[in-house]
């Protein structure tokens, strides 16, 4: 008798941590391309099972050192959406002013240090600084403006400590909102200078045909909350989630891959933002964009540099806005009474979508979670650019493919980016 | 005269985490004059930690291939300490050389900049530091204040 063995997995990391990149290529083409996560299974999800819903935004910060606010909103989102309340007024704006400053950092930390050297052919910010070091200055000193928010409504720069289910455990005074002002407006001047200095940098011919997908606020640039859409129709609440997307596991990730179960991959971040809501860009920003050479929509990933930038001059307007207009709360959070229920949300973390699921019983206990972040969504994409992207590039000598390979992977500023940025990769040729 | 003492670590991360005790330690009878610091290896914030001092102390754990608990010192002023500098490792997306490195070229070095590494061996995930680094934490911790001390009175 044939023994049948299962292997069943009920546990998997999906973020951040060590990559690599195994390439094939048989008799002159492509035969396998994989992206390689071997970062071991975080188990957050199952720390969440049993702790109350008012801990998973402190909890879930945890997974992300560079976009814990992102985890924190989607947290917050999803458990407010199982106890039926709905934030607005100037908490919901206190809340897009600190994700301002979450896309302010990440994308200054990605455009400067890890991506902006591959186009200049650099090794590493290093290099960069040793010729150009006030270029560097400028991307230490807008970055630090994103810090100075995250700081000042987080309660510190990394992994804040400030967020809290029904809005926030303390509201800056009048006078700190006011500094910060001050320096947002230098930090507009530097925006706009990494605009223009990144639409500078040589890019290939590579526009993709994507399906890509993000939230969608009638009136906003997506951020903490709307319907998720595609460019292929998708339309769907957040609490349609799981009947429109699935993930499954792949041998060499221990990320799960997400897919539609339509039509399979599909592409989150910052090229999606920008190419299904460009309108929704204030008028200065779309000015910014164009100036750049940028059109509407934008599909070729190497120019999500350019993108990125876009988005943080975005973000360096809006946290202006929200200042300037700001009336502080009456009360820094509205309470929150748990009910038994599922909650689900996804908000626009630096990278692209973050969905949560959560179950909760009557006593706000954690029952069930489910993350879906914006790396594990884009795998499977960033597998197929590369098979694109080689096939017509095989005869280049190894090194130089490894170079241009590891520039692809980072278009993306994968999760993994600290990894990616030493990526371990290996051509093998037959 | 301003001098800083950082201590760079992961307190979770086992031996990763002397260098951070050191800078406990210190704290139990503060050096005079000192500004005690801590880092757990954000190269960019520690350009401003090290900005504008005559003397930076860096006190991190180091991984070269001696016994658990040596003492390497590195002075760093004057560069050409990449390769001994490499053996500080990270889980950032920079590791100590380059953070040093990038604040050679952007001009924000101090005017003195001495790196105490100290070997470890254990770096689990939530593992407390281990006997051998826990033992060098007092010696390093003195050759520190005799560093302090020396630079104020030279």
């Amino acid at each position: 008798m044939t023994e049948r063995r299962q292997i069943k997995i009920d546990y998997m990391a999906r973020v951040e941590g060590e990559g690599a990149l195994d390439i094939v290529i048989d008799g002159g083409k492509v035969s396998d391309v994989k992206l390689k996560i071997f970062e071991p299974p975080r188990f957050f999800e199952a720390f969440l099972r049993g702790r109350s819903f008012r801990e998973a935004p402190d909890i879930t910060a945890r997974i992300c050192g560079i976009c814990p606010v992102a985890y924190q909103m989607s947290a917050v989102h999803a458990m407010e959406d199982a106890c039926g309340v709905t934030i607005d007024g100037p908490i919901r704006e206190l809340r897009r002013l600190l994700y301002c400053g979450e896309w302010i950092e990440s994308h200054v930390l990605h455009i400067y240090m890890l991506h902006a050297p591959d186009f200049l052919g650099k090794h590493n910010v290093v290099e960069v600084a040793n010729e150009h070091p006030e270029i560097v200055e400028r991307g230490l000193r807008l970055k630090k403006t994103g810090n100075a928010i995250v700081s000042l409504l987080g309660g510190r720069e990394i992994h804040p400590i400030n967020v809290r289910v029904g809005g926030f455990y303390k509201i800056p005074s009048s006078q700190d909102f006011a500094k910060l002002a001050e320096q947002l407006k230098v930090a507009r001047d530097d925006a706009v200078a990494t605009i223009r200095w990144v639409s500078g940098f040589d890019f290939p011919d590579f526009d993709q045909n994507y399906e890509l997908v993000s939230l969608s606020h009638p009136d906003e640039y997506p951020f903490n909350e709307g319907r998720i859409i595609s460019n292929r129709g998708l339309d769907i609440d957040a609490r349609e989630y799981h009947e429109h997307f699935e993930e499954h596991h792949v041998e060499h990730s221990t990320a799960l891959h997400c897919r539609l179960k339509a039509r399979g991959n599909y592409k989150v971040g910052p090229l999606a933002r920008y190419s299904l809501h460009f309108d929704k860009l204030p008028a200065p920003v779309q000015q910014a964009a164009k100036d750049a050479g940028l059109g509407a929509t934008c599909t070729n990933p190497f120019k999500s540099i350019i993108v990125r930038a876009v988005e943080t001059l975005y973000a360096v307007d809006e946290a202006l806005r929200i200042v300037d207009s700001l009336e502080r709360p009456e009360r820094p959070f509205v309470e929150v009474e748990p009910r038994s229920g599922t909650g689900l949300a996804a908000t626009e973390a630096p990278r692209g979508m973050l969905h949560h699921t959560y179950r909760i019983d009557a006593d706000g206990n954690i029952e069930f979670a489910q993350i879906i972040p914006p790396t594990s969504q884009n795998q499977a994409t960033i597998e197929n650019d590369l098979r694109t992207f080689i096939a017509p590039r095989v005869a280049l000598p190894d090194d130089k493919l490894q170079w241009q390979c590891e520039q692809a992977v980072r278009n993306y500023d994968p999760c993994i980016s600290c990894s990616t940025h030493f990526l371990k990769m290996t051509v093998e040729r037959r | 005269m301003t001098i800083r003492v950082v201590g760079i670590g992961n307190s979770d991360r086992g031996d990763d985490a002397v260098g951070l005790l050191v800078v406990e330690a210190l704290r139990a009878d503060p050096p005079t004059g000192v500004e005690l610091l801590t880092s757990r290896g954000d190269m960019l914030a520690l350009l401003d930690q090290i900005d504008g001092a005559d003397l930076v102390v860096l006190v991190d754990a180091v991984v070269s291939g001696a016994a658990a608990g040596t003492i390497l010192r590195i002075d760093a002023t004057d560069g050409a300490v990449k390769q001994q500098l490499s053996q500080f490792t990270s889980t950032h997306a920079f590791n100590l050389a380059e953070g040093i490195e990038l604040a050679r070229s952007l001009g924000r070095m101090p005017g003195r900049l001495v790196v105490y590494g100290i070997e470890g061996v254990e770096f689990g995930m939530g593992q407390p530091p281990g006997t051998a680094v826990r033992d060098a934490i007092d010696e390093v911790g003195n050759r520190i204040r005799e560093e302090c001390k020396c630079t104020k009175h030279p």
